[in-house]
């Protein structure tokens, strides 16, 4: 073992010399590996969508969903590993749950955001255990209007007026950073959300794909569920079309 | 458990045999309880203060055993204080009134406590709740509790009118402890009330000689007096033949 830099990437209760945590970093590795997923906090409400890569072309569609519902109001979307994503919804529904228990009354996201964030930052501390290699995507609409939050694999956590994860976050971010996202209409972001999956999409690498999308607003009476059919086929088919006049 | 045992006090405990009532109004919520304790027939104190600050904006009206609701207002106290740091801002009446039927309802064999919640804040305005003996959480435009309660139901429901000002509210309030403490033995002293609103909460205090007056009654059985003049004797009703 040298002075600097090596071996000391093997356990998350480790500092390397320079102050930093490699397993955290290599959690990130996992999140940026994984397929895009966006978060856009508009007007009266939120859109959650996922570019849900598809390895096998066995594959049931629609399954192995990667947006889930934690509570009536609240969604959670997540990019990494999927069953690191389920793991932390469980947990997130527990949260959710316990605070229903306590204070008769639905939990403000902000809330829920709090507790996740402790429960994952408890995974950089020991050398029994790895960080979770998710970035996960909250939206809600609650008591203080529509929210959005994005939970680390460090367990710090961001409120955001949009949010991009995962492999394709850096041209998503840059395309809703053109978006009004304050004046837009529920209708009107997902339509967006969809072009954004589609144009983030790099079908060089990864043919296969599949689109996954849920929102919280006035149009769903403020509760997380997938996009009706209708609106989802049509925001598809605008995507494909934009991208071909793109190209 | 089949049925609840009102009796439960061990013998010795100090009781809230109380009269106790919160009552919303626009833009706030009164509060009062008389101030006596008793062990048995003994007035343990005869200036207790039954309304508890639990937070900056809400009260609790005590009734049952003291030690067991002077627990239970300072867990929620402590709860609340956690709620206020880690939301960032005050907890509502909800919250608080559920926090309270938490803790009534899960140790329900255990306590001795009917707790009336009133307060105000920032998004439902003034409210008051009740959480009766068994736990069970209930939003009222006005509550009363404790022993005393039992003789002014009727007064109350022939009384409360909706939008009352402050100074109707606290009237009746007033008026209701009065009569509340003067048939209910286990009830007396002073009457403390705190009015709450957005802006502040005010104590008031009515001294044990000052309590409003209603009829006290006379001695019946006196020498009967004379009848005045022009007031027609009592006759047989007269029977059709």
């Amino acid at each position: 073992m040298t002075s600097i830099g090596t071996g000391y990437d093997l356990s998350a209760s480790t500092y390397s010399p320079d102050g930093r945590i490699f397993q955290v970093e290599y959690a990130n590795k996992a999140v940026e590996n994984s397929g895009t997923a966006i978060g856009l906090k508009v007007k009266d409400g939120i859109v959650l969508a996922v570019e849900k890569l598809v390895h096998s072309k066995l594959l049931v569609p629609e399954a192995n969903r990667r947006i889930q519902t934690v509570d009536r109001h609240i969604g959670l979307a997540t990019a990494g590993l999927l069953a690191d994503g389920r793991h932390l919804s469980n947990r997130a529904r527990d949260e959710a749950s316990n605070y229903r228990e306590t204070y008769n009354s639905p939990p403000p996201l902000k809330n829920i955001a709090d507790r996740l964030g402790l429960y994952v930052q408890a995974y950089t501390l020991y050398s029994s255990v790895r960080p979770f290699g998710i970035s996960t995507i909250l939206g809600t609409v609650d008591q203080d209007g529509p929210g959005l939050f994005v939970v680390e694999p460090s367990g710090v956590f961001f409120g955001y007026n949009g949010a991009a994860v995962g492999k394709g976050r850096q041209l998503a971010k840059t395309e809703l950073e053109k978006l009004k996202l304050p004046e837009l209409s529920m209708r009107e972001a997902v339509m967006e959300a969809a072009r954004i999956i589609y144009l983030v999409h790099d079908d060089a690498k990864e043919k296969e794909f599949e689109l996954e999308m849920s929102w919280i607003g006035p149009e769903s009476n403020n509760q997380h569920v997938h996009i009706p059919k209708d609106l989802f086929q049509e925001a598809e088919a605008a995507a494909k079309a934009a991208l071909e006049n793109f190209e | 458990m089949d049925h609840i045992d009102w009796n439960r006090l061990k013998t010795g405990e100090v009781n809230l045999g109380t009269s106790i009532m919160a009552v919303q109004f626009e833009g706030g919520v009164v509060v009062g309880a008389d101030s006596r304790t008793t062990t048995g027939s003994y007035i343990a104190n005869r200036v207790t203060d039954k309304l508890t600050h639990v937070h900056d904006r809400i009260y609790c009206c005590r009734s049952g055993s003291a030690a067991d609701t002077q627990a239970v207002a300072d867990i929620v106290h402590q709860h609340l204080q956690m709620y206020s740091q880690t939301a960032g801002k005050p907890p509502s009446v909800h919250t608080a009134a559920a926090v309270f039927q938490k803790i009534c309802y899960e140790n329900k064999d255990a306590l001795s406590a009917g707790i009336i919640v009133g307060g105000w804040d920032e998004i439902h305005g003034p409210s008051v709740y009740n959480i009766p003996l068994g736990g069970g959480l209930f939003r009222q435009p006005w509550a009363i509790g404790g022993s005393g309660s039992t003789y002014v139901y009727g007064y109350c429901d022939a009384t409360y009118e909706e939008g009352w000002g402050r100074d109707e509210t606290v009237e009746f309030v007033k008026n209701t402890l009065a009569l509340a403490m003067s048939r209910d033995g286990s009830s007396g002293g002073v009457i403390r009330m705190v009015v709450i609103t957005e802006d502040s909460v005010e104590r008031l205090f009515v001294p044990g000689n000052e309590l409003p007056k209603f009829w006290e009654g006379h001695e019946v059985l006196a020498a009967a007096q004379p009848r005045k003049k022009g007031v027609p004797d009592v006759v047989p009703m007269a029977v059709e033949v």
